[in-house]
């Protein structure tokens, strides 16, 4: 069986757990294509149009794996990833988003396991043996099995993104995103922290290349990824009331991490527009960042969003970092 | 903290919240600035200093908040949460902007009783001096039966209005009957004056034989109980003579258990209904939203309004899998989503349109109170997926894309 993983959304996250798992359950595990125009604007027509610009692309991202001639989608109900924290609630209802339309697109059928470790955080574990004993009829050995291993290629997918590697160099066939070889800049180059949802900022498509744009500029980013996870959410503990979005945390972690260590000149925080927790954590973001006086810019991303206009603004946000160094020198 | 005796504390506006709250308040016997009811002007200011695709609850209560500090309160007391929806972390976020903007005030984030019972009791200790646990419970128990006779009389109404024979005595009345029932202090006296409100109402005129169209009404709980919110939906509705139940009321919202008195149906029961469409909690009231919806079509509703503000993220699942249940039950659902660019004059179009649209497919003629000369020649295509009905001037109904 050929199941499909859209590549989207938590894609950027749990790619290696999934695909161990998947495969270590005798299946074929298939990707669809990097975001391109025909899948975004597919996702667009069918997705009600309030929705965030990612959600918008997942939509988009089933049809191309219905094109592909998948048997099944993979499409998880992601509710926590740990204790008394949800994700985003689009990813709880994200099955059934999908299975409401499921039948007018013709898509295959879903695979929807259940993560939740809300409550228990070892719950997850079960939830997924559970998964692969009652759909695939594996035993329970082989089941478990299958879960460590993808535990194992999470983990080292962690480890090298810690250790300064991007997704996209460790995920499959992503050729997007690359930056053309320019001379190095003289004297220290900016240091930049990209702040936003792996989604978005690894997704060339909907970014328009961002990663790739800034280091022509000749910056040297810093993505949350490359900060421990239990670092990350110790700083994120740093605000009036503790977050009860897993990856809001991680950005104010990040955000709290950079600015307090003073590792960066400035950020660039990406948000799609009308995306719920992220319209909120913004104000605390941004106060952050000019309480420790940390240039910020928030870019705001949908699937109108023009090329032009971010060329512009990231060359004035980094002739601005270059100024104020200047100024602060003289 | 301030002492006690200085404090005057403000709430954002929510529906019949402040009428509860005065009674509240009152017999803890602190001051209570209630915010101007809210308008353009609060709308106005609330948007100037909020993120910009905050939805718009939050704008209004910012705005509610600023003009209440501007009258002189020095205490904002605030509900949370824990999510997954936006609502849980406002006062975090509110507080922020406040700050930011030079405001010097008290914040109190009045957590979920389940939090921990102790918290929650010592919330309303700092407001309030010598007040015991057990006097705490009476308080709380006096004031919410009195908040639970003024959901039950704004419930009345809704029904009420479809029926009166003079427009506008249905909102007299209960504009009466609100301040018979404001007026009771002691257990005994509200359950008199609930009584005695509650007949006000019930004596307005009416057309018993009316042949009206019945809609539910559904979606976030603020935009439902705020009508400034929602430009008096349910009045302009109710004058147009259609009978309302409304899905969301503050104090079933405020009540610790889930059995929803004033709307009559549980949440468990919604939850059950939602069950084939949405399997899962999404937070807010998006899995209520879709329950309400199968509901209403099982009870024989001509349709279902769903209520928004722009970009919430549970209603936003929920409007993406209504069309299904718009199809399976045969409902026509209007979605309306609300922004600070909302205008009244358009939300009234569609919901006239709407209303001719459930006229059409109830083969009956359009109500008198619409003033309508004649049947629009084809079916506003509004909503209406799936529908095989052909109205009554012979015009195939084109389904909705």
């Amino acid at each position: 069986m050929r199941v499909g993983i859209p590549r989207s959304l938590l894609y950027y996250k749990y790619l290696p757990f999934w695909k161990t798992f998947l495969t270590g359950l005798g299946l074929e595990v298939e990707t669809s294509p990097l975001t391109n125009k025909k899948i975004l604007s597919a996702g667009v027509k069918v997705a009600e149009n309030e929705l965030c610009v990612p959600v918008k692309a997942f939509y988009g991202h089933c049809m191309s794996l219905r094109d592909r001639g998948v048997d099944a989608l993979f499409v998880p109900r992601v509710v926590s990833v740990e204790e008394r924290a949800y994700t985003c609630p689009k990813f709880l209802g994200l099955p059934d988003m999908i299975g409401a339309v499921a039948d007018n697109l013709s898509l295959p059928p879903l695979l929807t396991p259940k993560l939740n470790q809300r409550e228990k955080p070892s719950e997850f574990k079960w939830q997924l043996i559970n998964f692969a004993r009652e759909q695939f009829g594996l035993g329970l050995l082989d089941a478990v099995a299958a879960l460590e291993s993808a535990k194992v290629a999470q983990r080292r997918y962690e480890e090298s993104l810690v250790a300064g590697r991007r997704p996209l160099d460790l995920l499959p066939a992503s050729k997007l995103n690359r930056a053309r070889w320019r001379a190095p800049v003289k004297g220290r180059p900016k240091r930049i922290g990209l702040l936003g949802h792996p989604y978005n900022i690894y997704d060339g498509y909907i970014t328009q290349n961002l990663i790739a744009r800034l280091e022509e500029t000749g910056v040297e980013l810093i993505v949350p990824e490359m900060t421990d996870h239990h670092v990350l959410m110790e700083a994120a503990t740093d605000v009036p009331k503790q977050l009860y979005w897993s990856y809001e945390k991680e950005i104010m972690g990040a955000i709290n991490h950079w600015t307090g260590n003073r590792l960066v000149d400035g950020v660039i925080y990406v948000l799609a527009f009308a995306c719920g927790p992220d319209s909120l954590i913004q104000v605390l973001i941004e106060h952050r960042a000019r309480q420790h006086r940390v240039p910020l810019m928030s870019l705001t991303v949908d699937e109108h969003s023009g090329e032009a206009g971010l060329v512009t603004r990231i060359e004035a946000f980094i002739d601005m970092l270059t100024r104020k160094s200047a100024i602060s020198a003289a | 903290m301030r002492p006690v005796s200085e404090i005057k504390v403000t709430t954002p506006h929510l529906g019949n919240l402040h009428l509860l709250l005065d009674d509240l308040f009152d017999r803890l016997g602190v001051e209570y600035i209630k915010p101007p009811p809210s308008s353009t002007k609060t709308l106005q200011i609330g948007v100037k200093h909020s993120p910009e695709f905050a939805c718009l609850p939050l704008k209004i209560n910012l705005g509610n908040f600023i003009q209440a500090l501007e009258q002189g309160a020095n205490t904002i007391a605030m509900a949370g949460g824990h999510g997954p929806c936006r609502f849980g972390y406002y006062g975090i976020v509110e507080e922020r902007i406040l700050r930011d903007l030079g405001y010097d005030f008290d914040f109190i984030m009045l957590e979920p009783f389940r939090d921990g019972p102790w918290a929650f009791y010592r919330t309303f200790a700092e407001l309030s001096t010598g007040l015991s646990i057990l006097k705490l419970w009476k308080i709380l128990k006096s004031s919410f039966s009195k908040g639970r006779a003024f959901d039950q009389l704004t419930w009345r109404s809704l029904q009420v209005r479809a029926f009166e024979v003079n427009r506008g005595d249905t909102n007299k009345a209960l504009r009466q009957a609100e301040k018979i029932l404001a007026a009771a202090r002691s257990q005994e006296e509200v359950a008199a004056a609930a009584a005695e409100s509650m007949a006000v109402i019930n004596s307005v005129e009416q057309d018993p034989g009316r042949d009206v169209l019945k809609i539910g009404i559904v979606g976030e709980f603020y935009l439902l109980l705020e009508p400034f919110s929602n430009f008096d939906l349910e009045e302009i509705l109710g004058n147009m003579g259609v009978y309302l139940e409304r899905t969301v009321w503050v104090t079933d919202w405020i009540a610790p258990r889930r059995d929803n008195k004033i709307f009559g149906f549980s949440k468990h029961l919604l939850a059950e209904k939602a069950e084939p469409f949405l399997s899962h909690n999404v937070g807010g009231e998006g899995r209520e939203t879709v329950g309400s919806t199968v509901l209403f079509a099982e009870r024989g509703f001509d349709g279902v309004i769903q209520l928004l503000p722009f970009g919430c993220m549970p209603e936003n699942i929920a409007t993406s899998i209504l069309p299904k249940v718009q199809q399976q039950h045969d409902i026509p659902v209007l979605t309306l989503a609300f922004d600070e660019q909302t205008g009244r004059a358009g939300m009234v179009t569609r919901l006239e349109a709407f209303v001719d649209l459930l006229q059409a497919r109830r083969g009956c003629a359009p109500l008198a109170s619409l003033k309508r000369a004649a049947k629009p020649e084809t079916m506003p295509s509004d909503g209406c997926a799936g529908c095989a009905v052909k109205s009554a001037s012979g015009a195939a109904c084109t389904p909705g894309s």
